[in-house]
């Protein structure tokens, strides 16, 4: 039943934006709005695009003619045994100290880190939310042991735990997914237990349980709904954030070991390199900051698509009205407006 | 003199006389007060309902009225089974719902349904109207799919919705359409008993007459009662078979709305109906108004005795030592109780300047 429910609600969510005037709903005036400003859409065209070239990778591997970890020591290489410059013996954006394709390696790179940041962002969504709706929702010691938990998962030093299970586990992508993800959903969940704190007082909830709705059913079908405009604001931002620790992870080598292509790989290697091939540090880092940049402004889009502040006017507004209907009838003393009577008509 | 209300018969079980729909007696709720610091413990209560003891019966309307804080919506909220009770028994049909679990809870759950004050706070505003309007089939698991929607639909007419509005959000409605709305999902499920806690308050006064007669039509259709919460005293003789009074947790005066209106016992009824405005001007200006001083006192430390004393034109000593029973008083019918040692005789002059026979200070 409760399964149903949610596909009626996510179904509704879809068709939303297809109704025009009709339906009016939440998300369709957040599209609207998110279409008229102008940076968001740039930014949702710059993701596009990174994602494009992530998955079409194989195919521009294909097309140059290099595999990403192949060396080609005779054309990538210069006569004296360093990287080659971009533009040469058909290497885009030159090579590597091993004479690897950079451009080749980028795309690759995006791969990982598009990846990366978007199942760890999934992960760290789900579980915030859901971790966020329990504590908010049920209180008491429930509450009480997991916001201590989620405090301590706040100050926790990551670099300590990945340096840990790198040296435990060796380093791989799991490991990466799994620190990255246990470090960014205890903000999530801080967020979304302070609104269902609030919105479970609201009257509506009270309705659903004088219906007989359980706890789950409200937690998931009558507060959810009302949460998911910070939920998403909050995932948009978190994947740049973990696109960047990854590549922190990388470079640091307790990430994707090499010679997987990632960013934070190619700019590890590059450091020594970059005062003989600028080009090994400056494109690799390129596709790290105009990734996050795109995913941060379009998060700032969405969030200011949703425009909570435009919404908290209107609810402060409906319940002024509301508290000053009863009191209309007790004459308030009308201070004289002076300057629009001193004002003399303006012709 | 009287005879005080056979309060022992609420504990009958089931086998009652039939006409009794839900039977409350001696309920009492105190909200603890936790002092503040590392352990919080309870330092005092908040006493909100204080033994009050009242019948619904079957299609009857019940009104509730008192000032605000008086534990009028606590007292719903406890019939509802929305918080528990701190003691006394609250029956339904002669069963015992008191405190129950919420799956024992979810078969009265569809006899008792509730209606909010706020119609802006009580629909979820991220929900369409149909999924709310739909909640109580899918709560109960009692229609899905095609035949929910119809059902809705169903609804929506009969409370004057237009049914194509289904798909809309609740901020696409008016204040008085949001209440039908409201109306729509408590009556979903067929109960027998609908709480109304201010229905009305919230609206237009042309907006509220409109809801009133359509309660007023549903509950001729569907033979339903109500508890009718209000502080609008000509809304609650309006739609009300009985009247019950309360001040500070307890009953100051209940009984049908006739004596009650028209005779009222309980200088504290004398007050509030003083203050209610007239439609007619002469009565209006024919009329005593009774001022009573002073705020409601806390109910977390109630005044001894009557605990309307302090605002009492009538009170005397003996109101300050002695908790006054809820009695039938001379020459009133026997449905008709007081809470009140000095009961108001007919024509008694009960304005500001009557308060000269020992009454207590400010």
């Amino acid at each position: 039943m409760s399964i149903s429910e949610i596909e009626f609600q996510a179904s509704t969510v879809e068709d939303a934006p297809a109704e025009g005037i009709q339906g009016r709903s939440q998300w369709a005036l957040t599209w609207r709005r998110l279409r008229r400003d102008k940076l968001a859409v740039a930014s949702m065209i710059v993701i596009v695009l990174i994602a494009a070239c992530a998955i079409a990778a194989p195919a521009f591997a294909a097309l140059v003619g290099h595999a990403p970890n192949t060396v080609y020591p005779n054309t990538g290489l210069s006569a004296s045994g360093g990287p080659v410059s971009p533009g040469t013996h058909g290497f885009f954006l030159g090579t590597d100290e091993l004479g690897r394709d950079l451009f080749v390696r980028i795309v690759y790179g995006a791969q990982i880190s598009l990846f990366v940041g978007i199942i760890t962002t999934l992960i760290a969504t789900v579980a915030g939310v859901s971790l966020g709706l329990i504590t908010g929702y049920f209180g008491g010691w429930v509450d009480g042991i997991l916001a201590r938990f989620i405090d301590s998962v706040l100050a926790f030093p990551y670099i300590v735990l990945a340096l840990s299970l790198a040296v435990v586990f060796g380093p791989s992508l799991p490991i990466v997914i799994g620190v990255i993800s246990f470090f960014s959903w205890a903000g999530i969940s801080r967020v979304v237990r302070g609104q269902a704190l609030s919105i479970k007082e609201r009257e509506y909830i009270e309705a659903a349980r004088s219906l007989g709705a359980g706890p789950w059913r409200i937690m998931f079908i009558d507060i959810l709904p009302n949460l998911l405009a910070p939920v998403l604001v909050l995932a948009t931002l978190s994947i740049p954030a973990a696109i960047t620790f990854e590549a922190t992870l990388d470079y640091l080598g307790l990430g994707v070991p090499p010679p997987t292509a990632t960013w934070g790989n190619i700019l590890s290697g590059a450091q020594s390199y970059y005062s003989v091939a600028w080009w090994y540090l400056v494109f690799p880092a390129l596709a790290l900051v105009i990734t996050t940049i795109a995913f941060n402004l379009l998060g700032d889009g969405v969030r200011d698509a949703m425009d909570p502040r435009t919404e908290r006017v209107f609810a402060a507004g409906r319940r002024k009205r509301k508290k000053r209907t009863p009191a209309t009838d007790t004459p308030t003393p009308q201070l004289p407006d002076p300057p629009r009577q001193a004002m003399p008509p303006t012709a | 003199m009287s005879e005080t209300l056979p309060r022992d018969t609420a504990t009958t079980g089931p086998g009652e006389t039939d006409d009794v729909l839900v039977r409350v007696s001696d309920l009492v709720k105190y909200f603890p007060v936790r002092g503040g610091g590392l352990i919080s413990r309870t330092v005092a209560h908040v006493q909100a309902v204080d033994g009050v003891s009242l019948t619904i019966g079957r299609g009857q309307t019940i009104g509730l009225v008192g000032e605000t804080g008086c534990g009028k919506s606590t007292l719903a909220r406890c019939i509802a089974g929305l918080i528990p009770t701190t003691s006394g028994t609250v029956t339904f049909e002669g069963h015992n719902i008191t405190n129950l679990p919420r799956r024992q809870m979810q078969p009265y759950r569809r006899e008792i349904q509730m209606i909010f004050q706020d119609p802006y706070g009580s629909l979820n505003p991220r929900r369409r109207v149909g999924s709310i309007i739909g909640d109580p089939f899918a709560v109960h698991k009692t229609a899905s799919g095609s035949k929910r929607k119809r059902a809705v639909q169903e609804l929506m007419e009969r409370v004057g919705l237009n049914p194509e509005h289904f798909n809309r959000y609740p901020a696409e409605f008016s204040g008085g359409q949001r209440q039908r709305i409201g109306v729509a999902r408590a009556l979903a499920l067929r109960p027998k008993l609908i709480i109304c806690d201010e229905p009305v308050s919230a609206l237009d006064v042309s907006i509220q007459a409109q809801v009133l007669n359509l309660l007023a039509d549903l509950q001729a259709d569907y033979g339903l009662s109500y508890l009718f919460i209000a502080h609008d005293l000509e809304v609650v003789r309006h739609v009300s078979d009985s009247v019950v009074v309360m001040y500070l947790g307890r009953i100051a005066e209940a009984g049908p709305k006739d004596p009650v209106y028209d005779a009222p016992r309980h200088p504290y009824t004398n007050a509030l109906l003083s203050a209610a405005p007239a439609a007619d001007p002469e009565a209006a200006a024919s009329r005593q108004r009774i001022i009573l001083t002073g705020d409601v006192p806390s109910p977390i430390n109630p005044p001894s005795g009557c605990r309307f004393h302090p605002r009492c034109p009538k009170a005397q000593e003996l109101c300050s030592q002695q908790d006054p029973p809820l009695e039938v008083k001379a020459g009133d019918p026997s449905t008709h109780v007081t809470a009140c040692h000095f009961p108001v005789q007919e024509g008694e002059v009960l304005a500001r300047s009557g308060r000269t026979s020992g009454g207590q200070p400010r």
